[in-house]
């Protein structure tokens, strides 16, 4: 137990998808003007996320591995080549299976999600947690709660940025640096905060 | 007048229509690698190929492949181009494949590959096509080696690894500043080279969300 809460502390502060990693910048950068919109992206983010982790790490553990495909009589078959077309493959059809499934079941959540729920295929963020996990070679448990932690750590870093640029539009920023730049400024310093996490250890 | 688009094609994103400056696409796997310049050199080198071909392979099958399922053709050439670039740096460099490490898989969700596939190569012959991914590749190149030239001199005093500054734990004079290494300093520097480059090219500068009025009280006075 105590393994997991460390794993999850771990993904949600110290290794910061958006902010350690730099990963889903593009979407946290485009969709982080507003606090409605980043919660929206930032909860979809979570569930997609909790779902693909585990989803591929069943996937390369049990087909793409070498030798994982012994049961089928092919021990010596090595497909781990194949992994980010199965990873990409598995979020496309995930988020689309997730799109329908929402628009059935809970509409409210659906129409809150919008338009962020297809975008999220193409979120870095969600590849780069998959390709941790294999990297990592994490058991199914442990991919669970990674792909949770590291969805709540995204979510996080993207509320706050949402939260500092809502105020940061009534400031007189230097012109060339308005927009775009004084957002990446603002990036950093979030950055540099988090980092006074790093020192955790359980 | 073919010559003359096709030039632009090719040098337009590299100042005047960046891709990570003003399209704000592919800083997703773009910062991370900028800790010294002969990882990022590497990681250049493998965007430019994939945007490159990328652009040729979706040009070339543009007019064959329906609507409803453009995105997931897409997905499936960048995907398998990705694949293909990381074999051959697990063979030749494997080292620096290493250091990379998942950042050579999420070329594929890079927005510049992706963006300029879309909102390019869907609609221009392959020649041109290329040459636009090639130019984007180009223009994420000269953003990431700017700040991996930064990062690497300040932050461990030296170029592609050979030692300009003697550090002081090699017995030289300089302290290098262990910031610069770490990921904060990459979002200071691309922030400060937008300025600089919005200084030089004011019509990149974006418009204000309010305007500040005058006051119309005398409460301050």
């Amino acid at each position: 137990m105590e393994h997991y809460i460390s794993l999850i502390l771990k993904a949600i502060f110290v290794e910061n998808m958006a902010l350690a990693f730099f990963l889903g910048m593009c979407t946290f950068l485009a969709i982080s003007k507003k606090i409605e919109a980043a919660t929206g992206l930032g909860i979809a983010v979570v569930v997609v996320l909790t779902v693909t982790v585990p989803v591929n790490n069943l996937l390369y553990n049990s087909i793409l591995r070498e030798g994982a495909l012994e049961w089928a009589g092919l021990p010596n078959v090595d497909l781990s080549f194949l992994g980010l077309l199965t990873y990409i493959g598995v979020i496309a059809a995930i988020v689309q299976i997730m799109e329908m499934v929402l628009d059935k079941y809970i509409p409210a959540l659906y129409a809150a999600l919008g338009v962020f729920l297809p975008l999220i295929t193409v979120n870095c963020a969600i590849l780069g947690a998959s390709l941790f996990m294999v990297e990592r070679d994490y058991t199914f448990g442990e991919s669970l709660v990674y792909g949770f932690g590291a969805g709540v750590g995204w979510a996080l870093a993207i509320v706050a940025l949402a939260g500092i640029r809502e105020k940061l539009k009534y400031s007189d920023v230097p012109e060339g640096l308005r927009g775009l730049g004084i957002t990446f400024i603002t990036v950093g310093l979030m950055s540099l905060g988090f980092m006074s996490f790093s020192g955790i250890s359980l | 007048m073919a010559d003359a688009s096709a030039k632009q094609v090719l040098f337009e994103p590299i100042f005047s229509n960046n891709p990570i400056a003003l399209q704000i696409l592919g800083i997703c796997s773009a910062l991370a690698v900028t800790t010294s310049l002969n990882v990022t050199i590497v990681m250049c080198l493998a965007v430019i190929a994939v945007t490159g071909f990328s652009n040729l392979a979706v040009s070339l099958v543009r007019t064959q492949i329906p609507g409803s399922i453009r995105i997931i053709v897409q997905m499936t050439i960048i995907a398998s181009l990705v694949i293909v670039v990381d074999q051959i740096l697990k063979a030749y460099a494997y080292e620096i494949s290493k250091q990379l490490s998942v950042f050579v898989g999420l070329i594929i969700t890079n927005c510049i590959v992706m963006g300029r596939a879309e909102g390019f190569a869907m609609n221009n012959p392959p020649l041109l096509s290329f040459l636009d991914g090639i130019g984007n590749g180009l223009g994420y190149s000269v953003m990431l080696l700017f700040v991996a030239f930064f990062r690497e001199l300040i932050g461990a005093g030296s170029l592609f690894g050979f030692a300009l500054m003697p550090t002081v734990n090699e017995g030289g004079w300089y302290v290098p500043n262990g910031l610069l290494l770490l990921p904060p300093s990459a979002f200071f520097i691309i922030g400060l080279a937008i300025w600089g480059l919005r200084a030089w090219k004011p019509e990149q500068v974006e418009e204000p969300d309010f305007k500040m009025s005058r006051h119309t009280t005398k409460e301050a006075f």
